[in-house]
């Protein structure tokens, strides 16, 4: 409780969200100091590697697209008051929904086939959101515990489905066959491939960009950032997601029923986590890969965190992580002595401070605004 | 056929791959007991697995490498008790991050310390955990029955045998001792811990540290018996696993053991179950490994029996109601 | 009964702020050994406040505490309990898991292994029943006992840690007559044993029934203290409120028409089984306006609840316009029968208050087709309505994108009365309508339900 009241909309929304960030990359810089290198030279590595070419931005904003989509799916769900750590899970099962469609209804146009890869990836996110969702709704279980065991079923059962189902005979590798092709001489798209904005390029202007698996993917996480914030503050299921969040009493005295609204909104952040199969089994890999996800939904946690579960504030924070992503990498490759894991350090310091942590500071800065206004 | 779902070779491997499960779950009992959830058991395990092999690859000390552990582990303990218990921040968020930092520190330092892009190296046997053979009982191998029994029992190294008197130890302080019972109180309702004139911060503080402990313990043994180096990640949901256990075991320690021994057996037979065929069809294993969690979200959905955690676990403690 | 002449407790200018609200102010009472003392006071009079500081849960900013004669600083619960003060909690302070034994003995171990203690204190328990009509099963588990018995083993607690002087906060809200009845005696035995008790309660009825002294509090501040026998009902009621209590509203004579409400035989009961409304039944009819009266905590709230469709009733029947609550069940078919409801916690209920105050305005109506067709919302519709209701009803300030928990309670309560009246229902239930509002605006409110009236 502060004494004096709180802090001003734009200090709560954009300077605890910065000042956190910043001590997270002030920890982060000790333990680039311990390695025994510079992180001023490491940041400037990672700026340069991330936006300071084009192919730096295409990786960057490809990396950002699976990160709008897991960080909307935990925002979503947060709005809810529902901590769905499964986003994992829900969007690696969801591959299994992209590939299924992909090499299923392979005869068919792409623009009958793309979009019902993309409902599919969707859908499959969505049922595996939908039943701890369930479980929570109906059976009382929790819904942490359950999304987290639901994420190492998913794990198992993916391995099975690629291993016995997927993987063609004799192939070594564990991933499935591709789910389509592009011919950009002929402009010749089959299957559920979605092409690359290299290839695109080079068969619509015949211009080449540098490779990066960036495809339109990105335009659609956009697309869908704005319809989440339509659905959240411009219809009525949005306001019972939020009302649901904001104080279950107040939502029953009005009659809605949070049973109901802990599925629904489970349903739809396991189908926003399982956009993120669009991205990288139909846009980037165009195959389903063993473990294909690696660690997207969890930088969804973060993402959602520090864009205080607003698409805007997701879009600004998925950004800014797959800057991380993309600089990491570079950083790595030319400082070999600066493991690449050094993102998830990062990463794990902004879940810290952002989430569990997210007050430390606020008093020490109430007192300071106040003190200024006196 | 019985030789490989009860042989010796079986179940001296699920005591083995049980032990880590066993002292990760007592860790999450006595911070959950106190109502803290604790999500970052995987974290805290998987640094201390770091932290144990690097001190054994440096100063080839096995001993020196469990007390290196320990004070690792400790150490993001108290980071997840400063989160929960101070700040009265999202345990689950803050085990999230644990489980974060642990798995991305683990791979920077080992890279730069060793250069072998995370990996330590082999650890010599003075350097490890090894096995011991228990007297009196290798006489006995060769004996019929006794022997296979005694094959199952001996051969473990030193951490196996202090996990397995843990957990004696751990029912014993909780039901017995002034601690225990505060303790447990303190995870059902700390309002009456507090009106009692007991401080429900220093009690947590203590459930987070022995929780810390016993997952330094747990990391040591992954690293320097179970295998003979770190490699990333190498905790493998263990952490997690030992969060089932524990559900399924309702926050009690003797049935925490059945768990794991349980989830231990799951986990041996799903490695000798690859590629064995029974009459002709192969059971993939990957439905042995998803087992243990299958059987936790049943468990928690209450379609067999019910699972009841401490009534404050998760809640960070305020004075006001 | 023979009271020494030391007092048991005295407490001298004690002064608590929280924050803005100024809990305490300057409050010196004392309170003689051996007696049974009632601090009697409406919500949010300071009573709670004031024994917490007694027993060491808040620190008082200022003031001094004496226990019998001796000035003590009371840090803690444990300072408290070790000069001989004892608690009993409005909300038990019990670990439902545990055994009465194991309650009794939490924080009075007394070595590092509990079965010491707990022989001993399954002895002192055989004295206590014995001496006190206590009976407790000593290994029952607490959870599984009935309120009742719950109570006595706070009380047992207490006890056992050699309390001298017990607090007792509203002890009877979740007790039967019966159980209350026992409780008083428990009380008396206590007392005349030569322990002191300390009664807070807000309920007449038991400040004359067993108190030997009984002091009023009002917004913080200690009103009087009066010997019981020399005092009445109506002298306590007006000292609590501070005002001639039978209030007088100028208002025109009902025309009552058809039975809008017919509740019959209505029982709705708690998670423990305890029936909180018990077999009531009564009709509203339209135009007229019907009061449920009762001191809080005897299932007014309850009871709203059931026939708001939030709860459902354990056996009994309400009909709502021909129609069985039954039938329509839940919230939002009564709303649009023409059923409109004001919760009694507004900030906790009647509003969201992380909500901007357009969105609070449209709880319960939100998926009205004229905020938007089928799924939409259409914000500037929400706003518009706001803004218009504020207007009329005089919200200030009139900012509809203003969050909703920077509003005063008075406004707070405006803007909840604007949603639900806005939509002409045929019958609206309001729960203490002038909780937590200033004295010009609970006129307001006391006027719309006479204009409402006038329309049904």
């Amino acid at each position: 409780m502060s004494a004096r009241g709180e802090l001003r909309g734009w200090a709560d929304v954009a300077l605890i969200p910065v000042l956190n960030l910043v001590v997270a990359l002030l920890v982060s810089g000790i333990v680039v100091l311990i390695i025994g290198e510079s992180p001023m030279e490491a940041m400037w590595i990672m700026l340069k590697g991330a936006v300071g070419s084009i192919k730096g931005w295409s990786y960057l904003l490809y990396y950002s697209t699976n990160f709008i989509f897991t960080g909307l799916a935990v925002a979503v769900a947060f709005h809810a008051g529902l901590f769905n750590i499964g986003g994992e899970g829900q969007a690696y099962i969801a591959g299994l929904g992209a590939t299924m469609t992909g090499l299923g209804l392979e005869f068919l146009p792409w623009p009958i086939v793309i979009p019902l890869a993309v409902l599919m990836s969707a859908l499959f996110g969505a049922f595996w959101g939908w039943v701890p969702g369930y479980l929570q709704a109906k059976r009382g279980s929790h819904i942490v515990i359950t999304t987290i065991m639901f994420n190492f079923i998913a794990s198992s059962l993916m391995v099975y489905f690629i291993n016995y189902w997927l993987r063609p005979v004799g192939k070594m590798a564990v991933e499935s066959r591709a789910v389509g092709n592009f011919d950009f001489s002929t402009f010749d798209l089959t299957g559920a491939y979605i092409p690359s904005l290299r290839e695109l390029s080079l068969a619509i202007f015949g211009y080449r960009l540098p490779s990066s698996p960036l495809n339109p993917t990105f335009l659609f996480a956009l697309a869908v950032a704005w319809a989440v914030w339509y659905l959240l503050w411009r219809t009525k299921l949005g306001y019972e997601i939020r009302a649901v969040g904001a104080n279950t009493d107040a939502a029953v005295y009005a009659g809605i029923r949070p049973q109901k609204i802990i599925m629904v909104t489970m349903a739809i952040s396991g189908g926003l986590a399982g956009l993120l199969a669009v991205n990288e089994v139909l846009g980037a890999q165009h195959r389903l890969v063993l473990e294909y996800v690696q660690g997207a939904g969890f930088v969804g946690i973060a993402v959602a965190l520090m864009g205080r579960s607003h698409p805007v504030g997701i879009v600004l924070a998925a950004m800014l992580f797959g800057l991380l992503y993309q600089g990491g990498t570079e950083l790595s490759f030319a400082k070999p002595e600066i493991n690449r894991d050094m993102i998830v350090v990062i990463q794990g310091l902004v879940i810290l401070f952002m989430g569990a942590l997210e007050q430390t500071f606020r008093p020490w800065l109430e007192a300071l605004f106040f003190r200024a206004e006196d | 056929m019985l030789e490989l779902f009860l042989g010796a070779e079986t179940l001296s491997s699920t005591i083995r791959l049980s032990v880590p499960l066993i002292l990760a779950c007592l860790a999450g009992l006595w911070s959950e007991r106190s109502g803290i959830v604790d999500i970052g058991l995987e974290g805290k395990m998987l640094i201390a697995a770091f932290a144990a092999a690097s001190t054994a690859a440096f100063y080839n000390n096995a001993l020196l490498a469990l007390f290196v552990a320990i004070l690792v582990s400790v150490g993001f303990a108290l980071v997840h008790g400063y989160a929960a218990i101070n700040q009265r921040g999202n345990q689950v968020v803050s085990g999230v991050a644990i489980n974060m930092l642990a798995a991305g520190l683990a791979v920077v330092l080992g890279n730069e310390w060793f250069k072998e892009g995370g990996r330590t190296p082999a650890l010599s046997s003075e350097a490890r955990f090894m096995p011991i053979d228990l007297p009196g009982l290798s006489e006995l191998y060769n004996v019929p029955v006794l022997g296979v029994v005694a094959r199952i029992i001996s051969g473990h190294s030193l951490l196996t045998y202090l996990t397995i008197a843990l957990v004696p130890l751990t029912a014993w302080a909780l039901a017995r001792t002034r601690f225990g019972l505060r303790l447990r109180a303190v995870g059902e309702n700390p309002h009456a811990v507090d009106t009692a004139g007991i401080s429900v911060a220093r009690l947590r503080y203590q459930a987070v540290l022995i929780a810390g402990v016993l997952c330094g313990i747990a990391g040591t043994y992954i690293s320097t018996s179970l295998s003979a180096s770190f490699v990333r990640d190498m905790t493998a949901g263990r952490g997690f696993m030992a969060l089932a256990a524990l559900i399924f075991a309702n926050w009690r320690a003797w049935p925490a053991l059945w768990a794991c021994l349980l989830f231990g057996y799951l986990q041996a037979m799903g490695t000798r179950l690859q590629g064995v065929k029974f009459a002709g069809v192969e059971i993939p294993v990957q439905f042995i490994n998803m087992l243990p969690y299958v059987m936790t979200v049943v468990l928690l959905a209450g379609f067999i029996g019910k699972s009841i955690p401490p009534k404050a676990s998760g809640i960070p403690y305020t004075k006001d109601r | 009964m023979t009271p020494s002449t030391t007092p048991a407790i005295e407490l001298i200018g004690i002064d608590k702020r929280f924050g803005p609200v100024h809990a305490n102010k300057d409050v010196t009472l004392t309170i003689r050994q051996g007696s049974i003392h009632g601090i009697i006071g409406e919500n949010g009079a300071g009573k709670s406040t004031l024994m917490s500081i007694l027993f060491g849960f808040y620190q008082a900013d200022k003031g001094e505490i004496r226990v019998k004669g001796q000035p003590l600083k009371i840090r803690s619960s444990s300072d408290a309990i070790a000069h001989g003060i004892g608690m009993v909690h409005q909300h038990f302070m019990l670990v439902d898991t545990f055994t009465v034994l194991e309650n009794v003995v939490l924080g009075a171990e007394g070595g590092a292994l509990i079965g010491p203690a707990l022989a001993k204190a399954r002895e002192t328990l055989t004295h206590l029943s014995q001496d006190y009509e206590m009976d407790v099963d000593p290994d029952a588990i607490v959870g599984e006992l009935p309120v009742g018995l719950q109570q006595r083993v706070e009380i047992l607690k207490a006890l056992f840690k050699g309390a001298e002087t017990l607090i007792l906060d509203e002890p009877t809200g979740v007790l039967t007559p019966d159980e209350a009845d026992h409780l008083f005696r428990i009380l008396g035995q206590l007392r005349d044993q030569g322990k002191t008790v300390i009664l807070i309660t807000h309920k007449l009825r038991e400040i004359m029934a067993i108190t030997d002294h009984v002091t009023v509090m009002r917004r913080g501040e200690l009103v009087a203290t009066f010997e019981t026998k020399k005092t009445n009902v109506e002298e306590l009621a007006e000292a609590m409120v501070g005002r001639r209590v039978l209030l007088h509203v100028d208002k025109s004579p009902a025309k009552p028409g058809v039975v809008v409400l017919d509740v019959k035989n209505v029982t709705w009961k708690d998670k423990k089984g305890i029936a909180r409304v018990d077999n009531v039944s009564f009709n509203v009819r339209a135009g007229e306006i019907v009061g449920i009266a009762g001191v809080s905590g005897n299932g007014q709230s309850e009871l709203l609840d059931v026939i708001a469709g939030i709860t459902r009733p354990a056996s009994g029947e309400i009909i709502f316009e021909g129609k069985s609550i039954g039938q329509l069940a839940d919230p939002r078919h009564l709303r649009e029968e023409g059923l409109a409801h004001v919760p009694e916690d507004r900030q906790h209920r009647g509003l969201i208050s992380s909500f901007d105050a357009s969105e609070s305005g449209i709880l319960g109506w939100h998926y009205d087709e004229s905020l938007g067709h089928g799924f939409r919302l259409d914000r500037d519709k929400v706003v518009a309505r706001c803004t218009k209701e504020m207007a009329e009803f005089d919200v200030r300030p009139g900012n509809p994108l203003l969050k909703s928990s920077k509003f005063s309670g008075g406004n707070q309560q405006k803007i909840i009365l604007a949603r639900e009246i806005a939509r002409d229902p045929d019958l609206l239930i309001v729960g203490q309508p002038t909780r937590g509002v200033e004295a010009n605006e609970r006129e307001l409110g006391l006027r719309m339900a006479g204009v409402m009236r006038e329309a049904a």
